[in-house]
Parts: C-alpha cells; sequence; structure tokens
C-alpha cells in the first residue's frame, strides 16, 4: 500500500506569512471573481454567475428526474394505460398508492365476460419520497414521475391527487417575476 | 452516557466559577439537531456531553417490515449527504448475501458515482467547516462544484439528494447519454478548482489559527474509540476499506491514502482535500477502463436471501458504513443493523474537546463530518 505524507507548511511557507501574502492571495482570488461575474455573463471562463434565476428562468430537470406522477393515456384512443393490477401499490414501501378497480361486464365474441377497469386511483404525494419503484413496476408504462417538481398546496388534502388529478395534470399557478 | 454535572458546593450560583451551556439542537454550526451540553469555566471546556435522537426514525425497524427492494431508498435518508455510498452498502449486502455476480460495467459506474459522491460530500464538509470558522468565501466555490456532481447525478438517478441509485443486481439504468463527457469535464476541472480551496485555506493564518493544535487525538485514541475514515486517517492510521478489504471495482483501480502527521483538525482538512485529489484520480481511471455489457444480474422475481447473517462494509465519505443483516429466509429481513460512521466518530468529541475553547467545540464539530441524520437514523 503506497502512502501519502500529508506536507505541512515549510520554513519558506512561513516567511511569506509573515509579509501577509495568504492574505493577499486569497483577497486576489476573490477580486478576481467579482471583477470576473461581471464581465464573464455567461459563465463560459468559470468566473460568472453560476445561481439559477428561478422562477424567472426556469430550470431543465433531467429526462430522469423523478417529480409529479401521472397516468399515460393511449395517445390515440385516449383511454387509460392503466390495467388495475395493482404491481405500484405492492412495490411502493411508503403505502401511497390505491387502486381501485372494477369489474365491468362485455362480450368478447358473442360470450360476456367480466373485465377488470380502473374506477379510482389514489397517490398520496405528501408521503410519496420519489423513490420511482412505482414506477419501475408498472408493466404498461402508465405510471410515470414526470418533470413537474412544483408540488406545494395550500392544504394537507391538495397533496392526495385522484385519478383526473393524475390524468389531467394539476392546474398548477405559474409565478411571473 | 457520561453525564455532566455541575458542583454545588458552592453557597451561591455566583461562587460556582462553573457553568453550563446548552449548544443545540437549534444550533447551525452542530450540523443538524445534535445538542451539546457543555461544563465551562469561563470559556475553557471541562466536560461536555452529546444527547442525540431528535431525528430518530427508527429506520432499522422500518427495514424489518419492507421488502428487500423497498429499502434502498430508506438507506438514502441516512446519510444524506452522501446518499449514493450508502445505497450501495445495502445493495452490496443483499447482492453477496444472494451470491449475485454484478457484472463489471455496473461495478465501474458504482465506482464512478460512489466517488463523486464522496467528492460532493467532502466539499459540503469544507464548505460548511469553513463557513462555522468564518470562511465564508470557500461555501460559494465549494457549492459550485457540487452543483456539478449533483447535475451528473440528476442526470443518471433522477433525483439530486436522495437519489435511490442502485436496484438489488445492478442499477435501474444505464449511464445516460453524454455521461462520460459530463463526468470527464468535471474530472479535467476539477484540479483547478481545488487549488482555489487551498489558496484561500491552507496558509491563511485565521484558518492556521483556528485549526493547527485544535482537536488533536492520537493513533491509539483514534483507534480505542473506532474511529474511521478521514478522521481516523488524520492521525496517521492508514485505514481504508478501498485498500483493505477491496469492493466494486476498487481491486483494479490505482489510487493511495493520504494519511495526516498530528490529529489536529489541520491534518484532517489536508487529507480530505487530498482525498478529493485521490477520488478524482480514481474516477478518471475507471472511465477510461469502463467495459461494455450488461448493467444488470439476473435476479429473482421474489428476492429472497437464504437463512443466516451476513456483515459487509464499505468505505463512505464518513468513515466505514457496515450493514449487518439477519434473513430468515422469507422475503423481508428479519434483523437489519447499520455501523454507522458518524455516530461513532462522534464520541471522540469528548475526548477532542477538553481543554479547548467553546469556540474550537464549532470547529472540532465540523472536522468530525457528522451528519445527524445517520447518527440518530
Amino acid at each position: 500500500m503506497s502512502l501519502v505524507k500529508v506536507p505541512r507548511p515549510t520554513l519558506g511557507e512561513r516567511l511569506k506569512r509573515f509579509f501577509m501574502a495568504d492574505m493577499f492571495k486569497g483577497m486576489w482570488l476573490t477580486l478576481k471573481y467579482n471583477v470576473g461575474a461581471l464581465t464573464d455573463k455567461d459563465s463560459v471562463k468559470g468566473f460568472g454567475i453560476y445561481t439559477e434565476q428561478y422562477p424567472s428562468v426556469r430550470p431543465q430537470v433531467a429526462p430522469r428526474f423523478h417529480g409529479a406522477p401521472r397516468l399515460n393515456m393511449d395517445p390515440e384512443t385516449h383511454e387509460s394505460l392503466c390495467i388495475a393490477c395493482n404491481l405500484c401499490a405492492l412495490a411502493c414501501p411508503e403505502d401511497c398508492i390505491d387502486v381501485i378497480a372494477m369489474d365491468i361486464e362485455m362480450s368478447v365474441g358473442g360470450k360476456p365476460r367480466k373485465k377488470k377497469v380502473l374506477d379510482e386511483f389514489i397517490f398520496d404525494t405528501s408521503r410519496c419520497m420519489f423513490c420511482a419503484l412505482c414506477q419501475e413496476a408498472c408493466p404498461t408504462a402508465c405510471l410515470e414521475l414526470t418533470q413537474e417538481f412544483e408540488l406545494a398546496t395550500y392544504s394537507r388534502a391538495g397533496f392526495v391527487w385522484n385519478r383526473e388529478m393524475l390524468e389531467q395534470g394539476r392546474e398548477s399557478r405559474k409565478f411571473e417575476a | 452516557m457520561h453525564q455532566v454535572e455541575v458542583a454545588t458546593t458552592q453557597e451561591t450560583l455566583l461562587d460556582n466559577p462553573e457553568m453550563v451551556l446548552n449548544m443545540g439542537p437549534q444550533h447551525p454550526s452542530t450540523h443538524g439537531v445534535l445538542r451539546v451540553v457543555l461544563r465551562l469555566d469561563g470559556e475553557t471546556v471541562i466536560d461536555l456531553d452529546c444527547d442525540i435522537g431528535f431525528l430518530h426514525r427508527g429506520m432499522e425497524k422500518i427495514a424489518e417490515n419492507r421488502l428487500y427492494p423497498m429499502i434502498a431508498p430508506y438507506w438514502d435518508r441516512l446519510d444524506y449527504i452522501a446518499a449514493v455510498s450508502n445505497g450501495l452498502v445495502w445493495v452490496e449486502t443483499v447482492e453477496q448475501m444472494l451470491g449475485l455476480e454484478v457484472p463489471p460495467r455496473a461495478h465501474y459506474i458504482r465506482v464512478i458515482l460512489t466517488e463523486l459522491n464522496r467528492i460532493s460530500s467532502h466539499l459540503l464538509w469544507l464548505a460548511t467547516h469553513a463557513l462555522d470558522i468564518g470562511a465564508f468565501t470557500v461555501l460559494l466555490h465549494a457549492l459550485r462544484e457540487r452543483e456539478e456532481i449533483l447535475k451528473i447525478f440528476e442526470q443518471q438517478f433522477g433525483a439530486r439528494l436522495t437519489c435511490h441509485a442502485w436496484r438489488i443486481g445492478g442499477m435501474p439504468n444505464d449511464a445516460y447519454e453524454g455521461f462520460t463527457e459530463d463526468v470527464q469535464q468535471f474530472v479535467d476541472n476539477f484540479p483547478g478548482r481545488i487549488d482555489q480551496y487551498e489558496t484561500l485555506l491552507s496558509e491563511n493564518r485565521i484558518w492556521l489559527g483556528r485549526t493547527v493544535g485544535i482537536g488533536v487525538i492520537s493513533a491509539r485514541d483514534a483507534i480505542a474509540i473506532g474511529l474511521s475514515g478521514p478522521a481516523l486517517r488524520g492521525s496517521g492510521v492508514a485505514w481504508d476499506i478501498r485498500k483493505s478489504r477491496p469492493y466494486a471495482a476498487y481491486a483494479d483501480l490505482d489510487f493511495d491514502v493520504p494519511v495526516g502527521e498530528n490529529g489536529d483538525t489541520y491534518d484532517r482538512y489536508l487529507v480530505r482535500l487530498e482525498e478529493m485529489r485521490q477520488s478524482r484520480r480514481i474516477v478518471g481511471q475507471a472511465l477510461k477502463q469502463m467495459p461494455g455489457g450488461p448493467v444488470n444480474a439476473k435476479v429473482p422475481k421474489v428476492i429472497k436471501p437464504p437463512a443466516g447473517d451476513y456483515y459487509h462494509s464499505i468505505e463512505g465519505p464518513k468513515g466505514e458504513i457496515g450493514c449487518y443483516l439477519v434473513s430468515d429466509g422469507t422475503s423481508r429481513p428479519y434483523r437489519v443493523r447499520v455501523r454507522p460512521p458518524c455516530l461513532i466518530n462522534l464520541q471522540a468529541l469528548r475526548q477532542m474537546c477538553v481543554g479547548h475553547l467553546v469556540a474550537d467545540v464549532v470547529a472540532i464539530i465540523g472536522t468530525l463530518d457528522i451528519v445527524l441524520g445517520e447518527i440518530d437514523r
């Protein structure tokens, strides 16, 4: 195993300290950033402003971001992709998903058959920790965590999303700067 | 636990030169909800006691009632600054209990991202530690680099802090498009940035005055308490689990273990800075050697490790993160125990602080690099 001895200041460095070289070096670096922030507007040279100007500039979140949940619909038929299989509710560590299914009578080739369809879908976003296990469990790519990240509401009840909110998306207020 | 007592032999309270000072749990420099009860003579600390448990969530008990794949997101919330490392210890423990062979590509991606997590954890430590001591500028510089790492995490895992990075047997997704370029860019830029921190701190007279000779702990004491990580290496003990019991792909990678000499706050600072440089070296190497192929092993649908117990530990940013898992052969663990580096490092606080001033307690809490989420669990 090779080791690195951590260096300690030598006599020469102690002399430099006597002439306050350490203070001037630090202040020079800070001054460079102060001037740089004025000239280097888009942080090309690494001196610019790094702070995101939210909410006037909305950040671009990653495509894999785990944000607000959504129930996807078939783009052509506009029917829910959910088959009410309950796998997401079983995969959820916080038990914050409730899938309520109902049986409907339908006839397939003249024979009456029962089919399980989704009736109501309750997603409690106040207990959700956005681990995306539900999204991975979904066999039809219906339940998805989207890039929407503004989830604050004025009441606790507002955190519980029902099927309509999950399918249509919550009406979110956009704040102007 | 050791109790702080005030001598009550004096006639009135004013005759008593000693006083008890409560520091925390809302003190900003205790890095969370840590309450330190100090017994002072003037400004000198005679004795102290830590009161912990304000952030207790019962993680180990929660784990007994969850299926194996469900526990990983909770493990992120132990040490939320180093969520990727914490997640790794859980999945590796279960994988080794199941006897799963993880593909080499997954091992390399795990090494890259846990090392980036180590850098980001050390950067946040540097930022807050310097801020506690009075150097504000370093915070702005260190958080800028941390932001670059968190952007890589967001692209890869979909979350910035509590990533839920790994799954048992591999990872949820392969590296995203542009992963190599982003990491390479960080690797190229980072050495210049560390030099900037060094410019601001390493020779600064205020920094030296606040750190040199403060919180000294000898190698013998450090081993006796059970310190691990940079807190132990600052005392000159070259103990690193990445070298002594290599996991993931560390056996194939070349890196050095920095050690200090004097065991004071300044040495631990130098050790952590050098560790960031070594982590950057590891990331650069792993990126070059990263093989192709799948990132997931073949995992059974229902994970049921065989009955028995298993202990596995990795080198986290703060020290040895261990996980002791007892399985009774069902789909839920019988008992899980976390070996928390921060809790054990915190035990050195009393020995380090006694005889120093109140202001130094802040520096020593900072140098131990504790996160209360992991101490209280």
